[in-house]
């Protein structure tokens, strides 16, 4: 007996149940394609996480508060004046303080955005210029100005069909002159709309907005990319002597560089990805159970054609071939029509919804091949208790 | 030439503290050519004897020689491989395969083929359908057949790989008078071109077709005489139809 014969046998009788061979390899379909589109999605927020901090600006430092619930932040405005007057390799730097859901006024308008307070090197760091006006300057840090540079959100929604620029705003209960509008930077990859801002003066921000010394993180760009290392240590240096930390004692503060910044970015979605990709495989091995199932049910049903075979020649290794090739069709199948979903779903994802979704080659390859493995893994029992029926009760079976 | 020659053969099941002896030392030779019915009343040992000689089952003990070739310590797979080649199989419920046209019905054989000849499955398959007079009917489901086709295409099977004997197991149970003289006068057709055939059946009226009728109680042979007055089924057919017009006839007017 040959093999093609034998795959042609075994399609015709998972076609001649078409209702249920679907329903069988719906767990399949189901399962294949979720790991996939998990994975696609998963795949696509990191990418897009490290093009966004790619876009963040080149040489990057940045020294925030330690990560963890009870860590207390304790940078001030201090660390930034000694870093800048100690620190020999840094081209830029500039503290921020951020106030979200802050309500901006403008004229009759008002809206609730995130307000930053930063230094006129910021747009250096971060690449990002302004479209109309001028940035504040560092004059402007000096004399607490109250002048405020708007994203292109925050403009279009205070000022729907007026130039902003020399037009009054309030944040909180401070009034602001609108001096410049930035260019738009479009949205992150976790769906955050990166022109819904706010700058003001980092001086001003602190006194009038905040009215504590406390700041949320230093950024700072280093001069070449060879004094990444030497950059990097000479700033915690400088911070653990502004921090007054004993040799040996815990940093109260992270620095972190373009990478590390990526890789923790990184870290929660691709911890979630892993766990629902994880969740789909389970539904994977849930789907493998159902063919079991069914074809234990079909062995039953069928113990006569079985008889029937057994008595025209088919040896045992013919039955087990048969059943086994049955399941391992349906699970295939099962694993081609979740594939094909799977990227037709990515595709309506990422068309339509614009999440960034990647599919990999190598997903694509294991879930097929995981799917393969289930219908031998799952197929195997039912084929063998087949094969294993005596010819004459099985031509008895009613 | 015997074709068929069991020795000794016996047959025991145990079920749970009891011994069923059901086969209890037989001999038999059956040679080329042969019709052989076997009768007896139920329990008398018949299925066991059908079953060892279809190679479907084991004896207890004794040897049975199939065409040459010694059975008794043949393996599982070497007993499909006799099933395949040597023997083939009609049965009472015709055992056909559901929703599977005539030709690949007649075709499962084949598809067991292992002797590694190259065998043209459609044309054998046609072939065979043909000879059985369903040359028109070779891509029908059983369900579209009536009960003496189906049983014809399970003829079919059984001679499309030319086997050294038909095993028939009660082939015209399931049948009424008409069918009955279809299948039988297709046997003797058959076994008038040379196949050797052994059918179990229970009507003395089908087994006056045959040429020899064994007769079985309680796992032994009791009687085995040569039919004297071989009826002819081609010809109660014949009868039974002008029977049949006759009466409708009589109806009509």
């Amino acid at each position: 007996m040959n093999l093609g014969k034998m795959l042609t046998a075994s399609m015709r009788s998972i076609l001649r149940n078409k209702m249920r061979s679907f329903l069988t390899s719906l767990g399949i379909i189901i399962g294949v394609c979720s790991v996939i589109v998990m994975v696609a999605v998963g795949t696509g927020s990191q990418a897009q996480i490290k093009k966004q901090i790619a876009s963040m600006g080149t040489n990057l430092l940045m020294v925030m508060p330690p990560r963890g619930p009870r860590e207390a932040n304790r940078l001030t405005m201090s660390d930034v004046e000694k870093l800048r007057a100690e620190s020999s390799y840094l081209a830029a730097m500039t503290g921020e303080v951020r106030l979200s859901g802050t309500n901006v006024v403008g004229g009759p308008n008002y809206w609730s955005t995130s307000v930053y307070g930063i230094e006129p090197d910021y747009i250096k760091i971060k690449d990002w210029p302004v479209k109309e006006g001028d940035f504040f300057t560092d004059k402007d840090l000096q004399l607490r100005s109250k002048v405020a540079v708007l994203g292109t959100t925050v403009a279009a929604k205070l000022f729907p069909n007026e130039d902003p620029i020399g037009k009054s705003i309030r944040i909180l209960t401070t009034p602001f002159t609108v001096v410049g509008v930035l260019s738009s930077k479009g949205s992150t990859g976790m769906g955050n709309d990166q022109d819904d801002v706010v700058m003001v003066p980092l001086d001003t921000a602190i006194n009038r907005l905040t009215k504590d010394r406390k700041i949320n993180s230093i950024e700072m760009s280093v001069v070449s990319e060879d004094l990444m290392t030497q950059a990097q240590s000479e700033v915690t240096t400088i911070m653990r002597e502004s921090h007054k930390l004993a040799d040996g004692a815990d940093a109260d503060f992270d620095v972190m560089n373009q990478e590390e910044i990526i890789a923790t970015a990184s870290k929660t979605s691709q911890t979630l990805t892993t766990l629902l990709a994880a969740i789909a495989g389970v539904s994977l091995i849930v789907g493998g159970i159902g063919i079991m199932n069914i074809m234990l049910v079909s062995v039953t049903e069928r113990t006569r054609e079985i008889g029937i075979r057994m008595s025209v020649g088919a040896r045992r290794r013919d039955i087990l071939l048969q059943f086994l090739s049955e399941s391992v069709i349906l699970s295939l199948l099962g694993g081609i029509i979740g594939i094909l979903l799977a990227l037709l779903i990515a595709y309506v994802m990422r068309t339509f919804l614009g999440t960034p979704t990647v599919i990999s080659l190598a997903v694509i390859a294991a879930s097929a091949g995981f799917a393969g493995a289930v219908g031998i893994f799952f197929g195997f029992y039912p084929a063998r208790k087949a094969a294993n029926l005596y010819p004459i009760d099985a031509l008895r079976y009613e | 030439m015997a074709i068929i020659e069991l020795r000794g053969i016996k047959r025991h099941y145990v079920v749970g503290d009891i011994v069923v002896k059901a086969i209890r030392g037989l001999d038999l030779d059956v040679d080329t050519g042969e019709f052989v019915a076997i009768m007896g009343p139920s329990g008398s040992g018949k299925s066991t004897l059908m079953n060892t000689l279809g190679c479907l089952d084991k004896p207890t003990e004794g040897s049975y020689v199939l065409d040459g070739l010694e059975t008794s310590k043949a393996s599982p797979d070497e007993f499909a491989d006799i099933r395949n080649e040597k023997i083939g199989f009609v049965f009472q419920g015709f055992n056909l395969l559901s929703r599977t046209s005539a030709i690949e019905n007649v075709e499962l054989p084949l598809f067991y083929d292992r002797s590694g000849k190259k065998l043209d499955q459609k044309k054998l398959a046609k072939a065979a359908l043909e000879d059985v007079g369903l040359g028109n009917r070779l891509d029908h489901k059983p369900n579209q057949l009536s009960g003496g086709q189906q049983q014809r295409v399970a003829i079919a099977r059984a001679m499309v790989k030319d086997p050294a004997f038909i095993l028939a197991d009660e082939p015209t149970g399931n049948l009424d008078s008409e069918m009955t003289y279809e299948v039988m006068s297709l046997f003797q057709e058959l076994n008038d071109r040379g196949k050797t055939i052994v059918m179990v059946t229970h009507e003395p009226d089908v087994a006056a077709y045959t040429k020899r009728i064994i007769t079985m109680r309680d796992g032994e042979i009791v009687s085995d005489f040569p039919v004297e007055r071989r009826r002819r089924a081609a010809e109660d057919l014949a009868a039974w139809k002008k029977a049949h017009d006759y009466l409708a006839e009589g109806t009509k007017l």
